[in-house]
């Protein structure tokens, strides 16, 4: 998102929930495109031939000029503002989108770009990153470094025009289809924990690396194990200076809890699915089945509602802060709610999965609750985000 | 699309603080529970010299001509002091109630009577829709607005009987009210009747609901203080993560009320064709977040915030009190079932 993306009524005083007639049009034309473009029953990314799928998919996206809508047009955006950016998640859900493969780039890797990358890396890797021709993985998690992120333990030593990189990622989302990934590394090992790290861009075909794929809950090959083994990467391919490696990942943090990874225009089409699942189940449908739709729908609403107010705040200069905590709790939970609400509609029906004869929707509600599942836990558990709420927000001691 | 508040209504807004701040301590609020019944309300002098109380009337009756947008915040701030006044009954629900009615000979009457007196805080009005069995601050009402068989009627205080009906929250002033409909205090009839009651029902769960935010948000101001200075096993309670919990999770759903709120007082404000279902959004979030809020902070308090002595229970028992009136979360949601599951009619985000 660039800093100066102001929506045209950000500096008007006053409360005006209308849309300009630039924002109304901005939306008109997506709404068009997506419309006649976004493609019915893609297969799960989660397998070769259905990555391939996804990924062509979004390179259309992108010629159309509706990747990135927010970045810059030299990098292939439409400098659209924070209220249009909006209006764009909010067409592309509600026209039956996909998510987004491209996301660890263009949501996670661009924001520190912009933030803390320089020239050379911004001309050389937006471009490809929001074509889809470079697909981004994110290596932040180890076997020993979860949610307590400063505890990496893979390394990088120093060598003549780079680094040589070594040791484990793990948990890395689509990483055995990516072409490469961002992540943490340790390259002062006497320094205090979040001193020590420097944030690298990993090139996945380069000698020494092996990824290797394993399933997730829902049996997709969507995670990866990634082994580094003295992989040579040159210093261009650093972002930020060494040792800001800390720094340069709380910059996507606030991206990745924020509004930017998890837009409402996503959970708002599915609360509108969600309803059109209650009418046309309603002879089934118990007072409580209706009281959970109506909550789940309710709660999509706030989150909406929470957002804008964030984005006017945001397009009058404010800083996201720690109030992207309060984002991430409820747009996870929120998501839990509304597969929770679909399932319990669906009674027996809840279980079927793709390909059962009887499976409502083709399965979706259950395949979507395996994902809410892990909303609480990735981007920050909901755990970590309670306590950066009370000790950010409401100021209570550290532990 | 801007979703905030202006400068001036902010600026309202802080002066309300300001003055409750000084002038409404907890002590004010505790010395409202042992007063008559028909007592003047506190502060009611002090809030209409500065123009609050007579904020929504037209100008003409000596208001100040004000909407929606700049009522809820003054109103979160009456919350937050748990001001023992009818600012929600009278300020919030009969004055625009009464100055929106078509003219008439009964309606010009009434408004002649009593809409400046209102207006300047000499006489409090108090409002019983169909729906609700008591009429808070009937007692101290002099003009009380009055639904029933579809009818909307205005009736002097002196021409009803009422029965007092004690409320947990020993500050609210609850009565049940016997009268006698006539000619001479009709109104609105039909569908003027029903519009006006209506419109005063989604008034009133969103000055409700404001308020809810402004208890929700003391309570957990209390209950940051308390943590910080109690200590057990050697340090703060305030560090431990079960408590921190409990008040990150209390203040997020009433961080997420809060823009529900603003978006219910911008359909009021606009006269948007989804404004129930805005209002009923916002009365369901801020009434389960402010009970919310208020068990986190009992729980995180101990012992000390379950004595009577303790300042806690004044914002909670207005919180559970306000949390049912006008309508409780069920009903809401029943009321949001019915527009979106039933009729399809889910409004936008957007003012269309
Ligand atoms: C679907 C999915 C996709 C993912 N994609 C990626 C990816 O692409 N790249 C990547 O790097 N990582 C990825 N992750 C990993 C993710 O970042 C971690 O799961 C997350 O940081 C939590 O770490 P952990 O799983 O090791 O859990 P742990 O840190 O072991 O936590 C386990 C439990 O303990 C609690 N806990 C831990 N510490 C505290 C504390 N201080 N206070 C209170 N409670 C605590 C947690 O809240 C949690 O409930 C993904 C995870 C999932 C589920």
């Amino acid at each position: 998102m660039t800093v100066d993306a102001t929506s045209a009524a950000a500096d008007d005083d006053g409360m005006d929930l209308r849309l300009t007639a630039r924002e109304q049009a901005f939306a008109a034309e997506a709404r068009a495109w997506l419309h006649d473009h976004v493609p019915r029953g893609l297969p799960p990314s989660g397998s070769a031939d259905g990555f391939a799928a996804h990924v062509a998919w979004e390179r259309q996206l992108f010629d159309a000029g509706w990747a990135v809508v927010s970045w810059p047009r030299a990098f292939g955006g439409r400098d659209a503002s924070w209220v249009e950016w909006l209006l764009f998640e909010d067409a592309y859900y509600r026209a039956g989108g996909p998510p987004r493969v491209t996301q660890n780039g263009i949501f996670l890797l661009a924001p520190a770009l912009f933030e803390h990358g320089t020239d050379e890396q911004r001309q050389r890797l937006l471009r490809p990153m929001a074509a889809a021709e470079t697909l981004w993985a994110q290596g932040w998690s180890e076997p020993g470094a979860g949610s307590d992120l400063a505890a990496v333990r893979s390394t990088a030593v120093r060598v003549d025009g780079g680094w040589r990189l070594s040791g484990q990622k793990t948990w890395s989302t689509r990483a055995s289809f990516c072409h490469a990934m961002h992540g943490l590394f340790r390259t002062d090992p006497d320094a205090p924990r979040h001193r020590g790290l420097t944030y690298f861009l990993v090139p996945l075909d380069a000698p020494g690396v092996r990824v290797s794929g394993f399933r997730r809950l829902d049996g997709d090959l969507d995670f990866a194990d990634v082994f580094l083994d003295d992989v040579f990467v040159a210093d261009h391919d650093v972002v930020g200076a060494p040792g800001q490696g800390w720094k340069v990942a709380m910059s996507t943090t606030g991206s990745e809890r924020g509004l930017i990874l998890r837009s409402p225009g996503r959970f708002v089409a599915a609360a509108r699915r969600l309803v059109a699942l209650y009418r046309r189940e309603r002879a089934v449908a118990s007072p409580l089945d209706r009281d959970q739709v109506v909550r789940a729908w309710m709660a999509a609403q706030a989150y909406q509602l929470y957002t804008l107010q964030d984005v006017t705040r945001v397009a009058g200069g404010a800083a996201m802060g720690a109030s992207s905590s309060i984002n991430k709790l409820a747009w996870s939970e929120l998501d839990v709610q509304l597969h929770d609400a679909a399932l319990a509609l669906l009674g027996p029906r809840a279980e079927l999965v793709e390909g059962a004869p009887d499976a409502v929707d083709g399965g979706a509600w259950i395949k979507g609750w395996q994902f809410a599942l892990a909303g609480p836990i990735y981007a920050g558990t909901n755990e970590i985000q309670r306590n950066v709420i009370a000790e950010r927000l409401l100021g209570l001691p550290k532990e | 699309m801007r979703f905030a508040f202006s400068l001036e209504q902010q600026a309202l807004r802080d002066a309300v603080r300001d003055l409750l701040g000084r002038a409404c301590p907890p002590a004010v609020v505790r010395a409202a529970w042992g007063a008559d019944d028909d007592a003047a309300p506190a502060l009611w002098p002090q809030l209409a010299r500065m123009g609050v109380v007579g904020m929504t009337a037209p100008e003409r009756w000596g208001g100040l001509g004000l909407g929606e947008l700049e009522l809820v915040g003054v109103l979160e701030e009456a919350g937050h002091a748990a001001l023992p006044a009818p600012l929600l009954e009278t300020t919030a629900v009969a004055i625009p109630l009464l100055a929106a009615l078509p003219d008439g000979p009964v309606v010009d009457g009434v408004r002649d009577r009593w809409l400046g007196a209102a207006a300047a805080g000499r006489a409090v009005i108090a409002v019983g829709l169909a729906g609700a069995p008591f009429v808070a601050d009937a007692a101290r009402a002099a003009l009380l607005l009055l639904e029933r068989d579809g009818e909307l009627h205005a009736v002097p205080r002196d021409a009803a009987r009422l029965t007092a009906e004690a409320s947990v929250d020993g500050a609210r002033r609850l009565a049940w009210v016997d009268w006698t409909p006539s000619a001479a205090t009709r109104v609105a009839t039909g569908d003027v009747a029903r519009d006006a009651a209506a419109r005063a029902l989604d008034r009133g769960a969103v000055a409700a609901a404001a308020e809810l935010c402004g208890l929700g948000r003391r309570m957990i101001e209390l209950t940051v203080d308390h943590v910080q200075v109690r200590h057990q096993f050697g340090r703060a309670i305030g560090s431990f993560q079960a408590v921190k919990h409990h008040l990150a999770d209390a203040h997020a759903a009433l961080e997420l009320a809060r823009p529900c709120v603003a978006r219910a007082a911008y359909a009021l404000a606009h006269d948007e064709p989804g404004t129930a279902v805005h209002a009923s959004l916002a009365k369901a979030h801020a009434g389960d977040a402010a009970r919310r809020a208020g068990r986190a902070a009992l729980q995180c308090h101990g012992a000390i915030g379950y004595s009577f002595e303790h300042d806690l229970h004044l914002f909670m028992k207005r919180a559970w009190a306000l949390a049912a009136a006008w309508g409780d979360a069920a009903w809401h949601r029943a009321r949001i079932a019915t527009a979106v599951l039933d009729h399809d009619a889910a409004p936008g985000a957007f003012h269309a």
